[in-house]
């Protein structure tokens, strides 16, 4: 059995979640790629461990990964293959479910556990269920949690890169333009540590009192969908059920009251840390070390503890 | 211009949902019910799209039982015009919707359909692209900001590292993303108005759409609890737990 990954890119750069979606595939057979964009993405493509075989769709309709005619690309090159994956992130989830539609499938989202070829297991009702759930369709289309499955080694590999042709589709959409967010710091879903504020930082301002933090530490900062709703940060920041799955080595949550959708997207974290004023906020229930106080006197503390 | 705005009953976002004992789902007999947050956002965004006179009709559907009235109704009440209720005791999965939707579509020719991204019961986010792709529409998925010009729809959307922009050719689909607007409340005089607005219930049955599931449930579980921690008395005591601890830093 093969499988196809379409790897999405953000930045000029493969988004390292869609290595994880590598491993996933390599679960349920032979692993091809589909990438678009230019030639450097395919070189970097076909470098991944694990990888047999990359389709390079390098006409310009795809570069943006628009879902209109991607949807109809991977439709077009459906017919070889038993699973199509992809990582569960925004590129993902918008260009999946369309081809999906065009199949006659329905998707499987969110995949954290592969049982088997036909078999897999996802969080319903905000991770408060694991559904394990078996498809009849000929073909499975997938998207697969980052958080659950190891990154495939980005280099290693020397898979051969094969053109493919473009398919007519109708010019349905247009991109326009793109605003990403210039932070210097390693991505949210991938972060080794992240530092995350909720309604509890007060304001957009008061929110850079987690910077020196996340600095010392090397860490990712997220958010709570409070924090987002507040105005306090974009949405990107958004650790959540409907924001970033994440599940870092450390995790600390500071002025986050641990509202069911936010633990949906933190709770398999190896080590959780929580800061807040209230001592019977949830985020205590789940949270290895609590601190009972004002995360503006305990931020600093920790910065300098740590610098020690 | 007509707004097509499908919305759905799922229990309460306030709710801790509970695994049957058997395994086979989750317990919704008994539980407060609710529209579904993401779908409100939709419903107040093609309200607001009337309001603005970019659109004439907002009419919300919903695929679901009986009581699903209430959430047809709430949505009247935020100031949709009319409803329509597909009726069926099963849960269809978002290509049995996409595909029920596409009948309702193509009987009513609205130019835009905006949806919720995801419901917070399957957490599936896929109908409005399925619909899309049914329809052969461009779709503007994740969106948090939408403007209707020219006989086209821009659309902001949410993605892994910022925010994008498209342009989609009218007819399209919109998926309604957190920040794309603050919901109202509906107002008592409001919720008395929309008791009086029409609401037309089909049978599933009559539209003739194949809506078996392809996925079937093996099984539901709770996933593993994790247990509460300790409390800490300072920053030097958490800064050395976690270095010799938890070996984490």
């Amino acid at each position: 059995m093969t499988a196809l990954v379409l790897l999405d890119h953000e930045g000029g750069q493969i988004r390292k979640a869609a290595l994880s979606a590598v491993t996933a595939a390599a679960r349920l057979g032979d692993v091809h790629v589909l990438v678009t964009g230019d030639a450097a993405l395919a070189q970097a493509a076909s470098r991944i461990a694990g990888v047999s075989k990359v389709l390079h769709a390098a006409d310009a309709r795809y570069a943006h990964e628009l879902a209109e005619p991607l949807a109809a690309l991977i439709v077009s090159l459906a017919g070889g293959y038993d699973h199509i994956v992809a990582a569960a992130g925004a590129t993902g989830k918008n260009v999946l479910p369309r081809a999906a539609a065009l199949l006659d499938v329905q998707p499987i989202p969110d995949v954290v556990s592969i049982v088997d070829a036909q078999t897999f297991v996802r969080p319903i009702y905000a991770g408060n269920a694991l559904a394990t759930v078996r498809s009849s369709d000929a073909k499975k289309v997938l998207t697969v949690r980052s958080a659950s499955f190891d990154a495939a080694p980005a280099e290693g590999g020397s898979a051969p890169v094969e053109a493919v042709a473009v398919v007519d589709s109708p010019d349905l959409s247009r991109f326009e333009a793109v605003q990403l967010s210039d932070s210097a710091r390693p991505d949210l879903e991938s972060a080794r540590v992240v530092v995350s504020g909720g309604r509890g930082m007060g304001s957009e301002e008061k929110f850079h009192a987690l910077d020196p933090l996340a600095d010392v530490l090397g860490a990712a900062v997220g958010a709570s969908r409070a924090a987002v709703d507040s105005g306090f940060v974009p949405n990107e920041l958004q650790v959540g059920q409907t924001g970033k799955i994440v599940a870092p080595e450390l995790y600390m949550a500071f002025g986050i009251s641990g509202a069911i959708q936010h633990l949906a997207g933190m709770k398999d974290s190896r080590v959780i840390v929580a800061v807040n004023k209230d001592p019977d906020a949830p985020i205590f229930q789940v949270a290895d070390y609590g601190i009972v106080g004002d995360l503006f006197d305990v931020v600093p503390q920790l910065v300098e503890e740590l610098k020690k | 211009m007509k707004i097509l705005v499908p919305v759905k009953r799922v229990v309460d976002y306030n709710i801790k949902p509970r695994v049957k004992a058997d395994g086979s789902g989750v317990e919704t007999a008994g539980v407060k019910m609710s529209m579904n947050p993401f779908d409100e956002i939709a419903v107040e965004e093609a309200v607001r799209l009337r309001e603005k006179g970019a659109a004439s009709e907002v009419v919300v559907v919903s695929i679901g039982v009986q009581q699903a009235q209430d959430t047809l109704r709430t949505a009247m009440a935020m100031g949709a015009d009319r409803a329509i209720l597909v009726l069926t005791d099963e849960s269809p999965e978002p290509l049995a919707v996409a595909k029920v939707l596409k009948t309702l579509v193509e009987k009513e020719g609205p130019s835009l359909v905006v949806l919720g991204k995801q419901a917070i019961d399957d957490d599936m986010n896929a109908t409005g692209q399925m619909l899309a792709g049914l329809l052969g529409w461009g779709q503007g998925t994740f969106a948090s900001k939408v403007d209707v010009v020219d006989g086209r729809v821009n659309v902001s959307r949410e993605i892994d590292g910022g925010t994008e922009q498209v342009s989609l050719a009218l007819p399209a689909i919109i998926t309604a993303d957190l920040r794309l607007n603050e919901p109202r409340y509906a107002s008592l005089p409001n919720i008395m108005k929309a008791k009086k607005k029409p609401l037309e219930t089909i049978p599933a049955a009559d539209l003739g759409v194949d809506m078996a599931p392809r996925l079937s449930i093996v099984s539901v579980a709770e996933p593993a609890e994790r247990k509460a921690g300790i409390k800490l008395g300072s920053a030097a005591e958490l800064v050395e737990k976690l270095r010799n601890e938890a070996k984490v830093i």
